[in-house]
């Protein structure tokens, strides 16, 4: 990690700390609290996103699938089986690898955007899943009697408490991938991004790293999937459609994708943007973010974050980033 | 194994009845060639010889129609490219292609990606192995640096750096991965003359460190002053080979370069 991203890290371990607290006290953005418990399952889903945009070069569109597998094994587990929930947790998370593992592996073998197209695929047959199994999903009515979450005895019930789990964990996932980007692993993963001939020809096996990163990308969504489930208490598929795959693109886009940084505030800001300061315009919620995604890409095609200039954490190309041929 | 008086005889690349296609068009035709451990071997002919064609095939970036390419005595052709560096072939490219936003260092860093191992899971939990590996994969890649002279310069990008300095630099990383055969594409290709002896210069010392190098070149100054052993492609098919007097001397390698255009 570099010194500055350090400082950065720092910074935003003490603002998540204290934002309840100021939340709390300011009437009008008391509700902020669990929109930012959102935010922070949501940033879980767009952090692995990122990597996979950003430095593997290619684009999930079942995002939205892998939280659901997450959120169903987890709901399923607990409420039809009884399972503890941490333990549905790591089975939620394993399947969403495996899944992840086999749809990847035939579409990261070849160049191009075929896991864009392979993952929509995938992504609506999980939705009518989740739709058409009832007895197992409850189907388009939803699935209810789902278990809290509780620590050694203790039942996390306050929102509070699972604002500081959420972003607990976000905080390790965040920690995590910096330590990836900035160690042998990363310099492959920035070097396939750059010139991925040359990386492979300088032995890196490039098809098994853009595997490894989709599936930690589905690893962390299911993950925020199955804190979701437990958070929310109640399951419906339409939580777990396209529209969301493509939202999560949006935020790592809107945030800028080559940035760690970016994806968060990419992420935040736009679950803000849907479900509180836009909310007016209801059904043409969508139109909004193609509005912001055409702004962005025009403007500030390395995303919101390179605002800040020379922003640490965003690499600033300045070749042009169409080097995939070469 | 036999002895190791016979290994310096056996070929350390064997290109066996070597055929590419591309749709109707045969780049290479069939060559035969055998390059002995050790030495300095030059790959000329005119454009569109299929020399690059030739490397690419070694290299494991294309797979050849037809024949097979002999690696210290293993078949290799078909194997993907990352496998073939892991074994010991290296190389670099007609058009540098450098990580450009990476720093010098780092770009000789990641040439030490397959003799390292740090996994997914050691590097993102920052396990005590992988730092340890860490620092020793800092500390080779400054010694290669030393050794083609670009220490000084390790923390620039490695894309603000003059046309001469990244063709070195693309060495260095070549070289990072220990390779026992290193492939040059056109090294010298843009470079001035002062450059060109420099990279005469360290072309011949990778030889006496042990590495054999392959080197396709149009500078013909520096592959009759460099080079062992010369091999003359002409319209992918072989035209002549030997050493640089002979090859000087050659009457068909004369007609191929002056008796067309």
């Amino acid at each position: 990690m570099k010194k500055t991203d350090r400082w950065i890290f720092l910074v935003l371990i003490c603002l998540i700390a204290v934002f309840p607290w100021l939340a709390q006290n300011i009437g009008a953005i008391s509700h902020y609290v669990e929109l930012m418990i959102f935010a922070g399952m949501f940033s879980l889903v767009c952090l692995g996103l990122s990597l996979l945009m950003g430095y593997a070069g290619q684009i999930s569109m079942a995002q939205a699938a892998f939280f659901g597998i997450g959120a169903y094994s987890s709901g399923i587990l607990t409420a039809h089986f009884g399972w503890n929930p941490w333990l549905a947790m790591p089975v939620g998370a394993s399947t969403a690898a495996a899944v992840a593992w086999l749809v990847g592996i035939p579409a990261l073998r070849l160049k191009g955007h075929y896991l864009a197209m392979a993952t929509l695929g995938f992504g609506v047959i999980v939705h009518i899943i989740f739709n058409e199994e009832v007895d197992w999903t409850g189907g388009p009515s939803g699935m209810v009697d789902i278990p809290g979450l509780s620590i050694a005895g203790w039942k996390i019930t306050s929102e509070m408490q699972w604002y500081y789990l959420v972003w607990g964990v976000v905080l390790v996932v965040l920690l995590f991938s910096f330590h990836l980007l900035h160690s042998r692993v990363g310099r492959a993963l920035r070097a396939i991004h750059e010139e991925e001939v040359a990386a492979e020809a300088m032995g890196v096996p490039t098809s098994r790293y853009k595997v490894q990163i989709f599936i930690f990308g589905a690893v962390t969504a299911a993950i925020a999937g199955s804190l979701y489930t437990h958070y929310v208490t109640f399951l419906s598929p339409s939580s777990f459609n396209l529209m969301w795959s493509i939202r999560f693109v949006l935020m790592v886009m809107a945030g800028g994708m080559q940035s760690l940084w970016g994806a968060l505030l990419g992420t935040v800001l736009l679950t803000f943007v849907g479900n509180e300061w836009l909310q007016v315009f209801a059904d043409f919620e969508v139109v909004v973010y193609g509005a912001i995604l055409l702004v962005v890409a025009l403007f500030l095609p390395q995303g919101l974050i390179s605002l800040f200039h020379r922003a640490p954490g965003a690499r600033h190309n300045p070749v042009s980033p169409a080097s995939d041929e070469g | 194994m036999p002895g190791t008086e016979k290994k310096s005889i056996l070929p350390i690349l064997e290109l066996r009845d070597v055929r590419m296609n591309f749709g109707g068009v045969a780049a290479l035709k069939g060559i035969l060639h055998g390059v002995p451990e050790g030495i300095i071997q030059a790959v000329i002919g005119p454009n569109g010889a299929g020399k690059t064609t030739l490397f690419h095939c070694i290299s494991g970036l294309l797979r050849p129609t037809s024949g097979s390419i002999l690696f210290q005595g293993q078949e290799i052709s078909g194997f993907v490219p990352h496998r073939i560096a892991r074994l010991g072939i290296s190389r670099t490219f007609q058009h540098v292609a450098l990580f450009k936003s990476m720093t010098v260092l780092e770009n000789v860093m990641l040439g030490r990606h397959p003799r390292t191992r740090s996994g997914f899971w050691a590097t993102g939990f920052r396990l005590p192995g992988m730092r340890r590996e860490e620092r020793r994969i800092r500390e080779s890649a400054e010694s290669y640096l030393e050794l083609v002279g670009l220490k000084e310069i390790s923390h620039l990008q490695a894309g603000t750096l003059p046309l001469g300095k990244q063709k070195i630099l693309e060495i260095a990383r070549a070289l990072a991965t220990e390779p026992r055969l290193l492939l040059l594409d056109e090294p010298a290709g843009g470079l001035n003359m002062r450059e060109t002896e420099v990279l005469g210069d360290l072309i011949q010392r990778i030889c006496k460190y042990g590495t054999t190098v392959v080197l396709v070149e149009h500078d013909m100054n520096l592959v009759m002053d460099i080079s062992d052993q010369i091999l003359v492609l002409h319209y992918g098919e072989f035209l002549a080979s030997g050493s640089p007097r002979q090859i000087k001397d050659n009457p068909a390698v004369i007609e191929a370069y002056l008796g067309e255009s």
